[in-house]
Protein backbone atom coordinates (compact mmCIF):
# COMPACT_ATOMS: atom_id res chain seq x y z
CA UNK A 1 0.00 0.00 0.00
CA UNK A 2 1.40 3.39 -0.99
CA UNK A 3 1.81 6.21 1.55
CA UNK A 4 -1.14 8.01 0.04
CA UNK A 5 -3.34 4.91 0.10
CA UNK A 6 -2.86 4.63 3.87
CA UNK A 7 -3.46 8.34 4.30
CA UNK A 8 -6.58 8.14 2.13
CA UNK A 9 -7.94 5.24 4.18
CA UNK A 10 -7.44 7.20 7.37
CA UNK A 11 -9.39 10.10 5.84
CA UNK A 12 -12.26 7.86 4.78
CA UNK A 13 -12.53 5.96 8.03
CA UNK A 14 -11.95 7.54 11.41
CA UNK A 15 -11.45 4.08 12.92
CA UNK A 16 -8.63 3.29 10.48
CA UNK A 17 -5.16 3.33 12.03
CA UNK A 18 -3.04 6.46 11.72
CA UNK A 19 -0.77 5.82 8.72
CA UNK A 20 2.82 4.96 9.56
CA UNK A 21 5.57 7.45 8.96
CA UNK A 22 3.88 10.67 10.10
CA UNK A 23 5.99 12.86 12.34
CA UNK A 24 5.55 15.99 14.44
CA UNK A 25 8.23 18.43 15.60
CA UNK A 26 7.28 18.05 19.26
CA UNK A 27 6.74 14.32 19.30
CA UNK A 28 3.01 14.77 19.80
CA UNK A 29 0.64 12.09 18.52
CA UNK A 30 0.34 12.64 14.74
CA UNK A 31 -3.20 11.25 14.90
CA UNK A 32 -4.37 14.52 16.46
CA UNK A 33 -2.93 16.45 13.52
CA UNK A 34 -4.18 13.95 10.97
CA UNK A 35 -7.62 14.64 12.43
CA UNK A 36 -7.38 18.19 11.06
CA UNK A 37 -7.25 16.80 7.53
CA UNK A 38 -10.06 14.35 8.19
CA UNK A 39 -12.16 17.14 9.65
CA UNK A 40 -11.46 19.36 6.63
CA UNK A 41 -12.58 16.62 4.26
CA UNK A 42 -15.78 15.72 6.08
CA UNK A 43 -16.88 19.19 7.14
CA UNK A 44 -16.26 20.67 3.71
CA UNK A 45 -18.29 17.91 2.04
CA UNK A 46 -21.13 18.15 4.57
CA UNK A 47 -21.13 21.93 4.00
CA UNK A 48 -21.22 21.40 0.24
CA UNK A 49 -24.33 19.21 0.61
CA UNK A 50 -25.91 21.69 3.02
CA UNK A 51 -25.34 24.46 0.43
CA UNK A 52 -27.07 22.46 -2.27
CA UNK A 53 -29.97 21.15 -0.16
CA UNK A 54 -31.02 24.00 2.16
CA UNK A 55 -34.73 23.16 2.32
CA UNK A 56 -34.00 19.48 2.86
CA UNK A 57 -31.86 20.58 5.78
CA UNK A 58 -34.53 22.95 7.11
CA UNK A 59 -37.15 20.17 7.06
CA UNK A 60 -35.16 17.88 9.36
CA UNK A 61 -32.90 20.34 11.19
CA UNK A 62 -29.15 20.81 10.89
CA UNK A 63 -28.16 18.02 13.33
CA UNK A 64 -30.19 15.35 11.53
CA UNK A 65 -29.15 16.63 8.11
CA UNK A 66 -25.45 16.63 8.94
CA UNK A 67 -25.63 13.12 10.41
CA UNK A 68 -27.43 11.94 7.27
CA UNK A 69 -24.91 13.71 5.04
CA UNK A 70 -22.11 12.00 6.93
CA UNK A 71 -23.64 8.59 6.20
CA UNK A 72 -23.92 9.53 2.52
CA UNK A 73 -20.29 10.65 2.36
CA UNK A 74 -19.20 7.41 4.03
CA UNK A 75 -21.01 5.57 1.26
CA UNK A 76 -19.82 7.79 -1.57
CA UNK A 77 -17.01 10.32 -1.67
CA UNK A 78 -17.01 12.75 -4.63
CA UNK A 79 -15.56 11.27 -7.82
CA UNK A 80 -14.76 14.65 -9.31
CA UNK A 81 -13.51 18.03 -8.17
CA UNK A 82 -16.65 19.58 -9.58
CA UNK A 83 -18.54 19.69 -6.30
CA UNK A 84 -21.66 21.12 -7.96
CA UNK A 85 -22.18 17.57 -9.21
CA UNK A 86 -21.63 15.96 -5.82
CA UNK A 87 -24.98 15.09 -4.35
CA UNK A 88 -26.47 13.73 -7.58
CA UNK A 89 -27.14 10.49 -5.70
CA UNK A 90 -28.05 12.14 -2.40
CA UNK A 91 -31.85 12.13 -2.98
CA UNK A 92 -31.83 8.39 -3.73
CA UNK A 93 -29.71 7.86 -0.66
CA UNK A 94 -32.25 9.78 1.42
CA UNK A 95 -35.06 7.65 -0.02
CA UNK A 96 -33.33 4.58 1.38
CA UNK A 97 -32.21 6.17 4.64
CA UNK A 98 -34.42 4.53 7.27
CA UNK A 99 -34.13 7.24 9.95
CA UNK A 100 -35.74 9.67 7.45
CA UNK A 101 -38.78 7.41 6.94
CA UNK A 102 -41.01 9.61 9.15
CA UNK A 103 -40.50 12.39 6.57
CA UNK A 104 -41.60 10.53 3.42
CA UNK A 105 -41.42 13.63 1.22
CA UNK A 106 -37.81 14.41 2.14
CA UNK A 107 -36.25 12.57 -0.81
CA UNK A 108 -38.50 14.36 -3.31
CA UNK A 109 -37.72 17.77 -1.81
CA UNK A 110 -34.05 16.83 -2.20
CA UNK A 111 -34.75 15.82 -5.83
CA UNK A 112 -36.27 19.24 -6.41
CA UNK A 113 -33.24 20.96 -4.90
CA UNK A 114 -30.89 18.84 -7.02
CA UNK A 115 -32.78 19.95 -10.14
CA UNK A 116 -32.46 23.56 -8.97
CA UNK A 117 -28.67 23.25 -8.62
CA UNK A 118 -28.47 21.65 -12.06
CA UNK A 119 -30.67 24.35 -13.56
CA UNK A 120 -28.52 27.06 -11.99
CA UNK A 121 -25.35 25.76 -13.65
CA UNK A 122 -26.88 24.37 -16.87
CA UNK A 123 -25.69 25.49 -20.28
CA UNK A 124 -26.92 28.83 -21.60
CA UNK A 125 -29.30 28.98 -24.54
CA UNK A 126 -31.11 31.91 -26.12
CA UNK A 127 -34.88 31.88 -26.48
CA UNK A 128 -36.21 31.07 -29.93
CA UNK A 129 -36.21 34.00 -32.35
CA UNK A 130 -39.68 35.66 -32.52
CA UNK A 131 -39.80 35.36 -36.30
CA UNK A 132 -39.38 31.60 -36.11
CA UNK A 133 -42.24 31.42 -33.64
CA UNK A 134 -44.36 33.61 -35.92
CA UNK A 135 -43.61 31.31 -38.81
CA UNK A 136 -44.88 28.25 -36.94
CA UNK A 137 -47.96 30.01 -35.58
CA UNK A 138 -48.82 31.37 -39.03
CA UNK A 139 -49.37 27.83 -40.32
CA UNK A 140 -52.11 26.43 -38.08
CA UNK A 141 -52.61 23.41 -40.36
CA UNK A 142 -49.05 22.16 -39.71
CA UNK A 143 -48.48 23.66 -36.23
CA UNK A 144 -49.12 20.31 -34.57
CA UNK A 145 -46.25 18.71 -36.48
CA UNK A 146 -43.61 21.13 -35.19
CA UNK A 147 -41.20 20.03 -32.48
CA UNK A 148 -40.00 22.12 -29.54
CA UNK A 149 -36.51 22.43 -28.15
CA UNK A 150 -36.53 23.38 -24.48
CA UNK A 151 -33.87 25.12 -22.40
CA UNK A 152 -31.06 22.86 -21.09
CA UNK A 153 -31.92 23.92 -17.53
CA UNK A 154 -35.52 22.71 -17.79
CA UNK A 155 -36.74 19.61 -15.98
CA UNK A 156 -39.94 18.22 -14.51
CA UNK A 157 -40.37 16.44 -11.19
CA UNK A 158 -43.61 14.53 -10.64
CA UNK A 159 -44.00 13.81 -6.94
CA UNK A 160 -46.55 12.07 -4.74
CA UNK A 161 -45.97 14.95 -2.32
CA UNK A 162 -46.48 18.69 -2.26
CA UNK A 163 -42.87 19.44 -3.17
CA UNK A 164 -43.55 22.85 -4.68
CA UNK A 165 -45.58 24.09 -1.71
CA UNK A 166 -43.02 22.68 0.76
CA UNK A 167 -40.19 24.34 -1.11
CA UNK A 168 -42.02 27.65 -1.56
CA UNK A 169 -42.93 27.84 2.12
CA UNK A 170 -39.20 27.94 2.87
CA UNK A 171 -38.80 30.90 0.50
CA UNK A 172 -41.37 32.89 2.45
CA UNK A 173 -44.18 32.01 0.04
CA UNK A 174 -47.12 30.46 1.88
CA UNK A 175 -47.39 29.00 5.34
CA UNK A 176 -45.55 25.74 5.96
CA UNK A 177 -48.09 24.79 8.62
CA UNK A 178 -50.88 25.04 6.07
CA UNK A 179 -49.19 22.74 3.54
CA UNK A 180 -50.65 19.26 3.17
CA UNK A 181 -47.50 17.33 2.24
CA UNK A 182 -49.45 14.36 0.94
CA UNK A 183 -51.01 16.32 -1.94
CA UNK A 184 -49.27 15.22 -5.15
CA UNK A 185 -47.56 17.99 -7.13
CA UNK A 186 -45.51 18.23 -10.28
CA UNK A 187 -42.74 20.83 -10.40
CA UNK A 188 -41.28 22.58 -13.40
CA UNK A 189 -37.71 23.71 -12.70
CA UNK A 190 -35.88 25.99 -15.09
CA UNK A 191 -33.56 28.96 -15.22
CA UNK A 192 -35.18 32.06 -16.65
CA UNK A 193 -32.34 34.47 -17.32
CA UNK A 194 -30.17 34.09 -14.20
CA UNK A 195 -32.94 33.04 -11.82
CA UNK A 196 -33.98 29.46 -11.20
CA UNK A 197 -37.77 29.16 -10.99
CA UNK A 198 -39.88 26.45 -9.44
CA UNK A 199 -43.39 26.37 -10.90
CA UNK A 200 -46.27 24.07 -9.98
CA UNK A 201 -47.67 22.40 -13.09
CA UNK A 202 -51.26 21.29 -13.47
CA UNK A 203 -51.71 17.71 -14.69
CA UNK A 204 -52.23 18.70 -18.33
CA UNK A 205 -49.21 21.02 -18.44
CA UNK A 206 -47.04 18.37 -16.80
CA UNK A 207 -48.13 15.85 -19.42
CA UNK A 208 -47.43 18.31 -22.21
CA UNK A 209 -43.88 19.12 -21.11
CA UNK A 210 -43.02 15.51 -20.39
CA UNK A 211 -44.12 14.63 -23.92
CA UNK A 212 -42.07 17.45 -25.41
CA UNK A 213 -39.03 16.42 -23.39
CA UNK A 214 -39.53 12.88 -24.71
CA UNK A 215 -39.36 14.27 -28.27
CA UNK A 216 -43.05 14.41 -29.19
CA UNK A 217 -44.27 17.03 -31.65
CA UNK A 218 -46.69 19.71 -30.52
CA UNK A 219 -49.83 17.90 -31.67
CA UNK A 220 -48.99 14.67 -29.87
CA UNK A 221 -47.99 16.57 -26.74
CA UNK A 222 -51.26 18.50 -26.70
CA UNK A 223 -53.19 15.27 -27.23
CA UNK A 224 -51.49 13.68 -24.22
CA UNK A 225 -52.11 16.79 -22.14
CA UNK A 226 -55.80 16.81 -23.05
CA UNK A 227 -56.08 13.12 -22.22
CA UNK A 228 -54.75 13.88 -18.75
CA UNK A 229 -56.78 17.02 -18.20
CA UNK A 230 -59.60 18.11 -20.49
CA UNK A 231 -59.14 21.73 -19.38
CA UNK A 232 -55.51 21.88 -20.61
CA UNK A 233 -54.96 25.35 -22.05
CA UNK A 234 -52.29 25.37 -24.76
CA UNK A 235 -52.09 29.16 -25.03
CA UNK A 236 -51.50 29.43 -21.27
CA UNK A 237 -48.77 26.80 -21.54
CA UNK A 238 -47.17 28.63 -24.45
CA UNK A 239 -47.30 31.92 -22.54
CA UNK A 240 -45.48 30.35 -19.57
CA UNK A 241 -42.79 28.84 -21.79
CA UNK A 242 -42.29 32.12 -23.65
CA UNK A 243 -42.20 34.23 -20.49
CA UNK A 244 -39.44 32.04 -19.05
CA UNK A 245 -37.48 31.82 -22.30
CA UNK A 246 -37.89 28.04 -22.10
CA UNK A 247 -38.35 27.50 -25.85
CA UNK A 248 -34.96 27.68 -27.50
CA UNK A 249 -35.97 26.46 -30.92
CA UNK A 250 -38.88 25.24 -33.03
CA UNK A 251 -38.27 22.28 -35.27
CA UNK A 252 -40.20 22.40 -38.57
CA UNK A 253 -42.44 19.42 -39.49
CA UNK A 254 -40.02 17.91 -42.00
CA UNK A 255 -37.31 17.66 -39.28
CA UNK A 256 -39.47 16.85 -36.27
CA UNK A 257 -39.31 13.22 -35.14
CA UNK A 258 -42.98 12.46 -34.56
CA UNK B 1 19.83 43.75 0.52
CA UNK B 2 21.06 40.54 -0.96
CA UNK B 3 19.03 37.88 -2.61
CA UNK B 4 19.71 34.24 -2.09
CA UNK B 5 21.60 32.70 -4.95
CA UNK B 6 20.29 29.66 -6.65
CA UNK B 7 22.05 27.15 -8.78
CA UNK B 8 21.48 26.99 -12.45
CA UNK B 9 18.64 28.99 -13.86
CA UNK B 10 15.66 27.69 -15.70
CA UNK B 11 16.39 26.13 -19.04
CA UNK B 12 12.79 25.48 -20.12
CA UNK B 13 11.42 28.56 -21.78
CA UNK B 14 8.29 29.95 -20.16
CA UNK B 15 5.48 29.83 -22.70
CA UNK B 16 4.71 33.18 -24.27
CA UNK B 17 1.11 33.52 -23.15
CA UNK B 18 2.11 34.73 -19.69
CA UNK B 19 1.69 38.46 -19.38
CA UNK B 20 1.41 38.13 -15.62
CA UNK B 21 -0.94 39.81 -13.19
CA UNK B 22 -0.74 43.55 -12.60
CA UNK B 23 1.43 44.37 -9.59
CA UNK B 24 -1.52 45.30 -7.44
CA UNK B 25 -3.76 43.70 -4.87
CA UNK B 26 -6.60 41.46 -5.91
CA UNK B 27 -9.55 39.66 -4.36
CA UNK B 28 -10.97 36.18 -4.54
CA UNK B 29 -14.25 36.39 -6.46
CA UNK B 30 -17.15 34.89 -4.52
CA UNK B 31 -20.66 34.46 -5.89
CA UNK B 32 -22.30 36.53 -3.09
CA UNK B 33 -20.21 39.45 -4.38
CA UNK B 34 -20.99 39.18 -8.11
CA UNK B 35 -23.56 41.94 -7.91
CA UNK B 36 -21.34 44.28 -5.83
CA UNK B 37 -18.51 43.90 -8.30
CA UNK B 38 -20.63 44.35 -11.43
CA UNK B 39 -22.58 47.30 -10.07
CA UNK B 40 -19.85 49.23 -8.26
CA UNK B 41 -16.84 48.29 -10.42
CA UNK B 42 -14.45 48.60 -7.49
CA UNK B 43 -10.83 49.60 -7.96
CA UNK B 44 -9.28 46.13 -7.62
CA UNK B 45 -6.12 45.07 -9.41
CA UNK B 46 -7.42 41.62 -10.35
CA UNK B 47 -9.83 38.89 -9.33
CA UNK B 48 -9.06 35.26 -8.67
CA UNK B 49 -11.45 32.33 -9.05
CA UNK B 50 -11.21 28.67 -8.14
CA UNK B 51 -11.08 26.85 -11.46
CA UNK B 52 -13.33 23.96 -10.43
CA UNK B 53 -16.24 26.28 -9.57
CA UNK B 54 -16.30 27.25 -13.25
CA UNK B 55 -16.25 23.72 -14.66
CA UNK B 56 -20.04 24.11 -14.86
CA UNK B 57 -21.58 24.68 -18.30
CA UNK B 58 -23.39 27.99 -17.96
CA UNK B 59 -25.54 30.10 -15.71
CA UNK B 60 -24.78 32.95 -13.30
CA UNK B 61 -21.16 31.97 -12.59
CA UNK B 62 -20.07 32.28 -16.22
CA UNK B 63 -22.38 35.24 -16.77
CA UNK B 64 -20.68 37.17 -13.98
CA UNK B 65 -17.15 36.07 -14.74
CA UNK B 66 -17.49 36.95 -18.42
CA UNK B 67 -18.50 40.50 -17.54
CA UNK B 68 -15.91 40.84 -14.79
CA UNK B 69 -13.18 39.52 -17.09
CA UNK B 70 -14.01 42.31 -19.58
CA UNK B 71 -12.96 44.86 -16.95
CA UNK B 72 -10.39 43.12 -14.76
CA UNK B 73 -7.28 41.00 -14.90
CA UNK B 74 -7.93 37.42 -13.84
CA UNK B 75 -6.12 34.67 -11.99
CA UNK B 76 -7.44 31.11 -12.26
CA UNK B 77 -6.50 29.10 -9.21
CA UNK B 78 -6.93 25.33 -9.28
CA UNK B 79 -7.67 23.38 -6.14
CA UNK B 80 -8.32 19.91 -7.51
CA UNK B 81 -5.60 18.80 -9.91
CA UNK B 82 -3.71 16.68 -7.35
CA UNK B 83 -0.26 17.55 -8.66
CA UNK B 84 1.32 15.84 -5.67
CA UNK B 85 -0.79 12.72 -6.15
CA UNK B 86 0.80 9.28 -6.52
CA UNK B 87 -1.70 8.53 -9.28
CA UNK B 88 -1.64 9.90 -12.84
CA UNK B 89 -3.32 13.26 -13.35
CA UNK B 90 -7.00 13.17 -14.29
CA UNK B 91 -6.98 13.95 -18.02
CA UNK B 92 -10.62 14.95 -18.00
CA UNK B 93 -9.85 17.50 -15.31
CA UNK B 94 -6.93 18.80 -17.34
CA UNK B 95 -9.14 19.09 -20.43
CA UNK B 96 -11.70 21.09 -18.49
CA UNK B 97 -8.93 23.36 -17.24
CA UNK B 98 -7.70 23.86 -20.79
CA UNK B 99 -11.20 24.85 -21.94
CA UNK B 100 -11.61 27.26 -19.02
CA UNK B 101 -8.26 28.92 -19.67
CA UNK B 102 -9.00 29.18 -23.40
CA UNK B 103 -12.33 30.82 -22.62
CA UNK B 104 -11.10 33.43 -20.11
CA UNK B 105 -7.43 33.88 -21.05
CA UNK B 106 -6.41 34.66 -17.47
CA UNK B 107 -3.13 36.43 -16.71
CA UNK B 108 -2.20 33.69 -14.28
CA UNK B 109 -2.91 30.03 -13.57
CA UNK B 110 -1.85 28.44 -10.32
CA UNK B 111 -2.19 25.14 -8.46
CA UNK B 112 -1.01 23.54 -5.23
CA UNK B 113 1.85 21.37 -4.10
CA UNK B 114 -0.57 18.84 -2.66
CA UNK B 115 -2.74 15.86 -3.52
CA UNK B 116 -6.50 15.52 -3.23
CA UNK B 117 -7.40 12.40 -5.21
CA UNK B 118 -6.84 8.71 -4.59
CA UNK B 119 -8.48 5.57 -5.91
CA UNK B 120 -10.96 7.68 -7.88
CA UNK B 121 -12.13 9.54 -4.76
CA UNK B 122 -11.81 13.31 -4.50
CA UNK B 123 -11.10 14.47 -0.94
CA UNK B 124 -11.72 18.20 -1.34
CA UNK B 125 -8.68 19.09 0.77
CA UNK B 126 -5.05 19.87 0.07
CA UNK B 127 -3.14 16.90 1.44
CA UNK B 128 0.57 16.78 2.28
CA UNK B 129 3.32 14.87 0.53
CA UNK B 130 6.61 13.40 1.69
CA UNK B 131 9.54 15.30 0.21
CA UNK B 132 11.81 12.71 -1.33
CA UNK B 133 13.38 12.07 -4.73
CA UNK B 134 10.50 9.90 -5.88
CA UNK B 135 7.99 12.65 -5.08
CA UNK B 136 10.21 15.23 -6.74
CA UNK B 137 10.24 13.25 -9.99
CA UNK B 138 6.50 12.66 -9.82
CA UNK B 139 5.63 16.30 -9.12
CA UNK B 140 7.96 17.54 -11.86
CA UNK B 141 6.49 15.07 -14.36
CA UNK B 142 2.98 16.23 -13.46
CA UNK B 143 3.90 19.89 -13.80
CA UNK B 144 5.59 19.22 -17.15
CA UNK B 145 2.40 17.49 -18.27
CA UNK B 146 0.22 20.39 -17.08
CA UNK B 147 2.39 23.07 -18.66
CA UNK B 148 2.59 21.14 -21.92
CA UNK B 149 -1.16 20.53 -22.03
CA UNK B 150 -2.15 24.05 -21.03
CA UNK B 151 0.68 25.62 -22.98
CA UNK B 152 1.37 28.08 -20.23
CA UNK B 153 3.43 28.49 -17.12
CA UNK B 154 1.92 27.34 -13.86
CA UNK B 155 2.49 29.02 -10.52
CA UNK B 156 2.89 26.41 -7.79
CA UNK B 157 1.68 27.32 -4.32
CA UNK B 158 3.66 26.38 -1.21
CA UNK B 159 1.42 24.36 1.12
CA UNK B 160 0.11 24.77 4.64
CA UNK B 161 0.59 21.43 6.40
CA UNK B 162 -0.15 19.84 9.76
CA UNK B 163 1.99 16.70 9.67
CA UNK B 164 5.46 15.87 8.38
CA UNK B 165 6.77 12.57 7.01
CA UNK B 166 9.62 10.43 8.28
CA UNK B 167 10.30 9.60 4.62
CA UNK B 168 11.12 13.22 3.71
CA UNK B 169 14.73 13.68 2.72
CA UNK B 170 14.42 17.28 1.51
CA UNK B 171 13.33 20.42 3.31
CA UNK B 172 10.07 21.76 1.90
CA UNK B 173 11.64 24.97 0.56
CA UNK B 174 14.44 22.98 -1.09
CA UNK B 175 11.90 20.64 -2.65
CA UNK B 176 9.96 23.61 -4.04
CA UNK B 177 13.16 25.19 -5.34
CA UNK B 178 14.07 21.97 -7.14
CA UNK B 179 10.59 21.76 -8.71
CA UNK B 180 10.76 25.35 -9.91
CA UNK B 181 14.25 24.90 -11.36
CA UNK B 182 13.45 21.62 -13.12
CA UNK B 183 10.07 22.54 -14.58
CA UNK B 184 10.32 26.28 -15.14
CA UNK B 185 7.10 26.80 -13.22
CA UNK B 186 6.68 29.88 -11.07
CA UNK B 187 5.98 30.19 -7.37
CA UNK B 188 2.75 31.37 -5.83
CA UNK B 189 4.09 32.48 -2.46
CA UNK B 190 1.33 31.98 0.09
CA UNK B 191 2.61 34.00 3.03
CA UNK B 192 -0.14 32.73 5.31
CA UNK B 193 0.90 29.16 4.47
CA UNK B 194 4.51 30.03 5.32
CA UNK B 195 3.38 31.32 8.70
CA UNK B 196 1.04 28.39 9.35
CA UNK B 197 3.59 25.74 8.36
CA UNK B 198 6.40 27.42 10.28
CA UNK B 199 4.33 27.48 13.47
CA UNK B 200 3.09 23.94 12.90
CA UNK B 201 6.54 22.47 12.25
CA UNK B 202 8.61 24.83 14.39
CA UNK B 203 10.49 26.19 11.38
CA UNK B 204 12.09 29.64 11.18
CA UNK B 205 9.93 31.66 8.76
CA UNK B 206 12.78 34.03 7.82
CA UNK B 207 15.00 31.12 6.85
CA UNK B 208 12.16 29.29 5.09
CA UNK B 209 11.31 32.38 3.08
CA UNK B 210 14.93 32.90 2.03
CA UNK B 211 15.30 29.27 0.99
CA UNK B 212 12.43 29.60 -1.52
CA UNK B 213 13.09 30.47 -5.19
CA UNK B 214 11.93 34.05 -4.68
CA UNK B 215 12.98 35.14 -8.16
CA UNK B 216 10.17 32.92 -9.49
CA UNK B 217 7.36 34.46 -7.42
CA UNK B 218 4.49 35.48 -9.71
CA UNK B 219 1.84 36.09 -7.08
CA UNK B 220 1.45 36.31 -3.32
CA UNK B 221 -1.51 35.02 -1.29
CA UNK B 222 -2.58 36.45 2.06
CA UNK B 223 -5.29 34.87 4.18
CA UNK B 224 -6.46 34.21 7.72
CA UNK B 225 -5.96 31.13 9.88
CA UNK B 226 -7.63 29.56 12.90
CA UNK B 227 -5.90 28.46 16.09
CA UNK B 228 -6.04 24.94 17.46
CA UNK B 229 -3.88 22.77 19.73
CA UNK B 230 -2.09 19.55 18.84
CA UNK B 231 -1.84 16.37 20.93
CA UNK B 232 0.85 17.92 23.14
CA UNK B 233 -1.13 21.11 23.67
CA UNK B 234 1.12 23.13 21.37
CA UNK B 235 -0.29 25.75 19.03
CA UNK B 236 -1.50 24.32 15.72
CA UNK B 237 -2.62 26.78 13.04
CA UNK B 238 -5.33 25.81 10.58
CA UNK B 239 -5.30 27.40 7.13
CA UNK B 240 -9.05 27.99 6.93
CA UNK B 241 -9.34 31.26 4.95
CA UNK B 242 -12.13 32.32 7.25
CA UNK B 243 -10.63 35.33 9.03
CA UNK B 244 -8.87 38.61 8.25
CA UNK B 245 -5.11 38.50 7.58
CA UNK B 246 -3.33 38.28 10.94
CA UNK B 247 -0.74 40.83 12.13
CA UNK B 248 2.01 38.19 12.03
CA UNK B 249 1.19 37.47 8.38
CA UNK B 250 1.19 41.16 7.44
CA UNK B 251 4.64 41.44 9.05
CA UNK B 252 5.90 38.40 7.16
CA UNK B 253 4.39 39.85 3.97
CA UNK B 254 6.41 43.06 4.46
CA UNK B 255 9.52 40.93 4.94
CA UNK B 256 8.76 38.93 1.81
CA UNK B 257 8.21 42.08 -0.25
CA UNK B 258 11.64 43.34 0.81
CA UNK B 259 13.06 40.22 -0.83
CA UNK B 260 10.84 40.02 -3.90
CA UNK B 261 9.89 43.62 -4.58
CA UNK B 262 6.22 44.39 -5.26
CA UNK B 263 4.25 41.35 -6.47
CA UNK B 264 0.57 40.91 -7.35
CA UNK B 265 -1.07 40.04 -4.03
CA UNK B 266 -4.36 38.29 -3.37
CA UNK B 267 -6.56 38.54 -0.29
CA UNK B 268 -8.12 35.08 0.04
CA UNK B 269 -11.36 34.53 1.90
CA UNK B 270 -13.25 31.32 1.28
CA UNK B 271 -15.21 30.86 4.51
CA UNK B 272 -17.32 33.18 6.64
CA UNK B 273 -17.31 35.54 3.69
CA UNK B 274 -17.90 39.12 4.88
CA UNK B 275 -19.40 42.09 3.04
CA UNK B 276 -17.46 43.02 -0.08
CA UNK B 277 -16.36 46.33 1.47
CA UNK B 278 -14.54 44.44 4.24
CA UNK B 279 -12.45 42.53 1.71
CA UNK B 280 -11.88 45.66 -0.33
CA UNK B 281 -10.42 47.35 2.76
CA UNK B 282 -7.99 44.43 3.18
CA UNK B 283 -7.01 44.70 -0.48
CA UNK B 284 -6.32 48.41 0.04
CA UNK B 285 -4.17 47.55 3.05
CA UNK B 286 -2.13 45.21 0.84
CA UNK B 287 -1.72 48.03 -1.68
CA UNK B 288 -0.17 50.18 1.05
CA UNK B 289 2.43 47.46 1.61
CA UNK B 290 3.02 47.20 -2.12
CA UNK B 291 3.53 50.94 -2.38
CA UNK B 292 6.06 50.86 0.43
CA UNK B 293 7.95 47.90 -0.90
CA UNK B 294 11.29 48.91 -2.25
CA UNK B 295 11.81 47.92 -5.84
CA UNK B 296 14.76 45.55 -5.67
CA UNK B 297 17.78 45.95 -7.84
CA UNK B 298 17.40 44.04 -11.10
CA UNK B 299 18.30 40.51 -10.42
CA UNK B 300 21.23 39.26 -12.39
CA UNK B 301 20.43 36.71 -15.04
CA UNK B 302 23.15 34.33 -16.07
Amino acid sequence: MSDQAGFANALRDRLAPCPAGLTTWNGSDPAARLAVYRNNVWVSLIDALADGFPVTQALVGADFFRAMAQCFIAAQLPRSALLAEYGADFPDFIAGFAPADPVPYLADVARLELLRVRAYHAADADPVAPERLQLALSQPETLGQWGLRLHPSLSVLASDYAVVALWAAHQGVGDLGAVDPSRAETALVLRAGLEVEVIRLAAGAAGFIQQVLAGACLGAAVEQAMARAADFDFSEMLALLLRTGAITDLVPPEQAAS
Amino acid sequence: MTLPTHGEMVTRAAPALDAGLPVRSGLGLKSPHFRDVLETQPDVGFFEVHAENYFVEGGPFHHALTRIRERYALSVHGVGLSIGGAEPLDRGHLDRLARLLARYEPQSFSEHLAWCRHGGDFFNDLLPIAYDERALERVCAHIDQVQDRLRRRLLLENPATYVAFAASTLAEADFITAVVRRTGCGLLLDVNNVHVSCVNHHWDPAAYLRALPLDAVGEIHLAGFAEDRDGAGDLLLIDHHGAPVAAAVWALYAEALELTGPVATLIERDNDIPAFAVLLAEAHEAERYLAQAAVPARRARP
